[in-house]
């Protein structure tokens, strides 16, 4: 606990000014429109040169339940959501009570005046707002004022903080496309609620935004749209898809930004934006398009991935190429909609009856979402498999700073396709060609695609047993045969698929492991720990099957704990089957608890076992 | 003889068939085979597509020039939905079952149509599950035994029916018993463009050919009404008469009717009163056969065609599968652009 208490007390000095080091957390109703002010006061830090992030925890529901969003200003670039808050702005009246007893000792409320209240607490600064009186002021008519009272604690947080106005004007430009009209009628409620606040507030806390240069040249963007960007680039061509949530913003994100894809002679798409009638039609399509010749695609969640099992091992099986992405969000069943999760690691890897062992990919930011976007074709492609690509909702609906994104250093590669001619060739140099048979000893066999205008071309793709003439067979031998190679395949993807990213120095003996959007918080975690005198490497896996280095890492360290936000350390056991050596010195720990990870957690789960570990 | 394409019909095989000797399938198979030789189809644009079941199976028993895939059951139409949207240049035949259709596959049937994907659905409806050894499927009669499972107390769906109200632009139904007609209206169904459905009673000789069932050889023989006789022009022919327009078509007149790719049908109407060109007037014909248990055959439904799922998406004209690297992926300008704009 020695950071946050160490934050305590630095508030506790109000004299001593908390500079771009805190959060903020805003609580509204779902569906008031607090997205746009969230969105500006997001805008504004990063447009003052502050790393900022955000996250949204919303309800599974259109309008009335509470929704909180949390900002987090840091100066020294950590974007992990922090498990104190420094300040509220309770804009609901259902939990003002509860947002208000969450906060640290020297916390700050802005509230508003137009409620019948009492001050709970002795210990925090109170803010009052008059919102509804500011709101007539603005003279703003009154289908929008539900909306724009939200620009009030926009003005507010401003006034208090030390945003400038100007500043907040360009980012609501940004946030309605340059537009004036709205941007103005927001700016008015936002710049009546700044004056309101310096002329009738007198500042008593110690929080503080102050411009610095930490975000030039950087991007401010979701993980979906990241993801939708890099299939754009990555040649995208099918896309089908049943809408879930938090997946749905992938193919928004493609639909979006389709220009980039659209013929400027006819206008017409070169993408085919297919809504099926559920997720069991969505993989469908995509299985067929793949088959034919397309890139495709299907973005979606835990319960639309469990429709899809069945599909998924034929496409294993037949050696079809598509990419399906996975928005994790708490599951079983319905489960918790809109909250994070890493929880179908274990499902996914195995989607399906029978042997099946699926590629995954695991994006741990948003660059990576845009990289793995392209780069899922490409393994695809060449694997003749389906890629997996497991984000998550904290990755993909929340705003986050990144570099910008790095155009695919590679021409498209559509791996081992033959057309017409090449057939030819091959039949003429191998003698003959078998759609499932090893020529090259890799394990992947190549392909022809419906179309190819050569007598030999066609094969029959099936789900049933085959040889590696693609002609059906009930034959052990032809069976054992196949499934050999399909292991071997999918075992070679280990060194092509991304390589886990390692931070080793030999001389520390203990190990962090984790995966996708834990990043941050393992990163300030390890910050904490150091200062507290507990020094880790770390290795952040960024497929399956399993790096070899994973397996190394592993057991060049006395203690290793593998950390990931599901309940029942799917990772880690997938660690212990892959593992033949002793995996005992393998701390489990799950997270799991509905909220993207926190350093503070990791902080507590491993000084609790070395402190254990070092009294024994 | 050859065929245009310098190939004989045998070309147009498939792999041997591992049905039950006899099965109503197998005769449609054969008319498949008879139909793309007649055509001159060059098999390399064609996919054959199916689900799961006896009737499923059949595609590796035919068109062995052409790609395939048996995929799972029920779900063949979102793979053939990908698929020409894939490849908008391919001929798709898709053969189904009415377990496969009518049952675990009804939703995707319906969403196919509804879209209107190009393909040629032919449903080999035998009135049972024959892969799975003999229980009622959705086709099944009322009132209907087996051996097994003794009486099948709920309705049958009516496939046609189904498609009609889905929207198909082109609906038919036929008997495996009755070749010439299934045989034309394939090649039809071919020249179709959009969702053609031929609904072909197809009987299962091992589950489900008792004579007094309504799936059986027996029953069909000597029940099938043909609505018209159905005659198939290729394209370059010229018609003899003017197009009759609806009301006009009287018994014993002929109506021709032009598809898609300039190819015609003639249908002479027989002793109903029906017009396949008149939504209504299809509807009640399948009401009154239902009704009156009729076995009546033909093109039941045909309306000029709209627009094929594709073009409803708005994708390009050239194949996407076909497109090289400069249309799939967009200049490094557009990324320097895209990453300026989230700044
Ligand atoms: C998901 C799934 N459930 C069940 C089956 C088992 N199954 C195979 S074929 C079939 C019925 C086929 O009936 P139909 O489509 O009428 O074809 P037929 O064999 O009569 O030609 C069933 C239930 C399966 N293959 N897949
Ligand atoms: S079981 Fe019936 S449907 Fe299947 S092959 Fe035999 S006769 Fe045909
Ligand atoms: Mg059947």
């Amino acid at each position: 606990m020695a950071v946050e208490a160490q934050t305590n007390v630095q508030m506790q000095a109000a004299n001593k000014p908390v500079v771009n080091d805190f959060a903020l957390m805003v609580a509204t109703k779902n569906g008031s429109g607090s997205q746009t002010s969230n969105a500006v006061i997001i805008r504004s830090l990063f447009r003052m040169g502050i790393p900022v992030s955000g996250k949204n925890l919303f309800p599974s529901n259109i309008k009335g339940l509470p929704t909180w969003y949390t900002i987090r200003a840091s100066k020294d670039g950590y974007v992990a959501r922090k498990s104190v808050i420094e300040v509220a702005v309770t804009f609901n009246q259902d939990t003002a009570a509860e947002d208000i007893a969450n906060l640290p000792p020297g916390g700050v409320v802005i509230i508003p005046s137009d409620w019948k209240w009492g001050k709970s607490r002795a210990d925090v600064v109170y803010y009052e707002v008059p919102v509804k009186e500011l709101v007539t002021q603005a003279q703003i008519p009154t289908d929008f004022r539900d909306r724009i009272s939200n620009m009030v604690y926009v003005g507010a947080v401003a006034a208090l903080f030390d945003i400038p106005m100007d500043i907040i004007r360009r980012a609501l430009l940004d946030q309605f496309n340059n537009k004036e009209k709205p941007t103005q009628m927001n700016f008015g409620v936002a710049e009546l609620a700044y004056q309101w606040m310096k002329a009738n507030t007198v500042k008593s806390d110690p929080f503080r935004f102050e411009p610095m240069n930490a975000t030039a040249g950087k991007i401010l963007i979701e993980g979906n749209e990241s993801a939708a960007l890099g299939s754009l680039f990555g040649g995208l061509t099918v896309v089908a898809w049943y809408p879930i949530t938090p997946s749905t913003s992938v193919v928004d994100g493609v639909l979006e930004n389709l220009s980039l894809r659209r013929d400027p002679e006819t206008g017409k798409s070169t993408v085919a934006i297919a809504q099926a009638e559920d997720e069991l039609s969505a993989i469908g399509m995509i299985i067929g398009a793949g088959w034919a010749g397309a890139r495709s695609m299907t973005a979606t969640s835990g319960p639309g991935l469990s429709l899809m099992a069945e599909f998924a091992g034929l496409a294993y099986y037949a050696e079809i190429p598509c990419v399906i992405w996975d928005i994790t969000r708490m599951g079983p069943s319905t489960g918790l909609p809109t909250r994070t999760s890493q929880g179908d690691i274990l499902f996914t890897h195995f989607l399906s009856h029978g042997d099946t062992r699926h590629p995954i990919l695991l994006p741990g930011s948003v660059k990576e979402c845009f990289e793995f976007g392209w780069r899922a074709f490409e393994y695809s492609d060449q694997l003749q498999t389906p890629i997996f690509v497991l984000s998550d909702l904290d990755l993909g609906m929340n705003l986050w700073m990144s570099d910008p994104f790095d155009y695919p250093d590679q021409p498209i590669n559509r791996g081992k396709l033959l057309n017409a001619e090449q057939l030819s060739a091959f039949i003429s140099e191998k003698g003959d060609w078998g759609r499932y048979k090893d020529y090259d000893g890799d394990g992947v066999g190549y392909r022809t695609i419906p179309g190819t205008n050569h007598p030999r071309a066609a094969y029959f793709t099936r789900g049933t047993g085959h040889n590696e003439m693609a002609v059906y067979s009930e034959r052990g031998d032809d069976w054992v045969k196949n499934m050999t190679r399909l292991r071997f395949k999918i075992d070679s993807a280990r060194a092509l698929l991304p390589q886990p990213v390692i931070d080793h120095d030999p001389a520390k003996k203990i190990g962090i492991i984790s995966y996708g959007s834990n990043d941050p918080a393992i990163v300030e975690g390890r910050d904490q720990l150091a200062a507290a005198g507990v020094q880790t490497n770390y290795l952040r896996i960024r497929a399956l099957p399993l790096a070899e280095s994973v397996r190394e890492f592993v057991l060049s360290h006395d203690r290793v704990y593998l950390i990931e936000n599901n309940f029942d350390g799917q990772m880690a056991q997938i660690l212990r089957m892959e593992i033949a050596e002793d995996t005992r010195h393998m701390v489990s720990l799950p997270c799991g608890d509905t909220l993207p990870m926190s350093a503070q957690w990791v902080f507590d789960q491993i000084m609790a076992v070395e402190k254990q570990a070092t009294r024994e | 003889m050859p065929n245009e394409l310098g190939l004989e019909r045998q070309d147009y095989r498939g792999a041997t068939s591992t049905l039950c000797p006899g099965c109503g399938h197998d005769s449609i198979s054969n008319q498949i085979i008879s139909a793309a030789y007649d055509l001159s189809l060059p098999m390399y644009r064609v996919i054959k597509l199916s689900g799961i079941g006896c009737s499923s199976k059949t595609p590796a028993y035919f068109l062995k020039g052409s790609h395939g895939f048996n995929a799972v059951h029920g779900r063949m139409p979102s793979v053939a939905t990908g698929a020409t949207l894939a490849n908008n240049d391919l001929v798709a035949v898709a053969v189904s079952g009415d377990g496969d259709t009518g049952s675990i596959g009804f939703g995707q049937f319906k969403h196919l149509i509804r879209r209107n994907v190009p393909l040629v659905y032919i449903i080999e409806n035998n009135g049972v599950y024959g892969l799975t050894k003999g229980q009622f499927s959705a086709t099944s009669d009322e009132g209907q035994e087996l051996k097994y499972y003794g009486r099948n107390e709920l309705p049958a769906i009516d496939l046609c029916l189904e498609a009609i109200i889905g929207g198909a632009t082109f609906v038919a139904r036929s008997f495996s018993g009755d070749a010439k007609q299934v045989q034309t209206l394939i090649k039809a169904a071919i020249s179709h463009r959009g969702t053609a459905v031929i609904d072909i009673i197809s009987p299962c000789v091992t589950f489900n050919n008792d004579p007094k069932g309504n799936k059986s050889y027996d029953y069909g023989k000597k029940n099938e009404i043909a609505l018209h006789e159905i005659d198939y022009m290729p394209k370059g022919y010229v018609p003899e008469r003017e197009e009759i327009t609806v009301g006009d078509y009287e018994e014993g007149s002929t109506v021709e009717v032009q598809m898609h790719d300039g190819s015609y049908i003639a249908l002479k109407k027989l002793s109903h009163d029906h017009d396949p060109r008149n939504r209504a007037s299809a509807i009640a014909t399948l009401e009154k056969a239902q009704t009156e248990q009729l076995f009546l055959t033909g093109l039941i439904y045909y309306e000029e065609p709209r627009p094929v799922y594709g073009e409803t998406l708005g994708i390009v004209n050239t194949p996407l599968a076909h497109l090289p690297e400069e249309k799939l992926r967009p200049s490094q300008d557009a990324l320097a652009t895209l990453m300026q704009s989230y700044m």
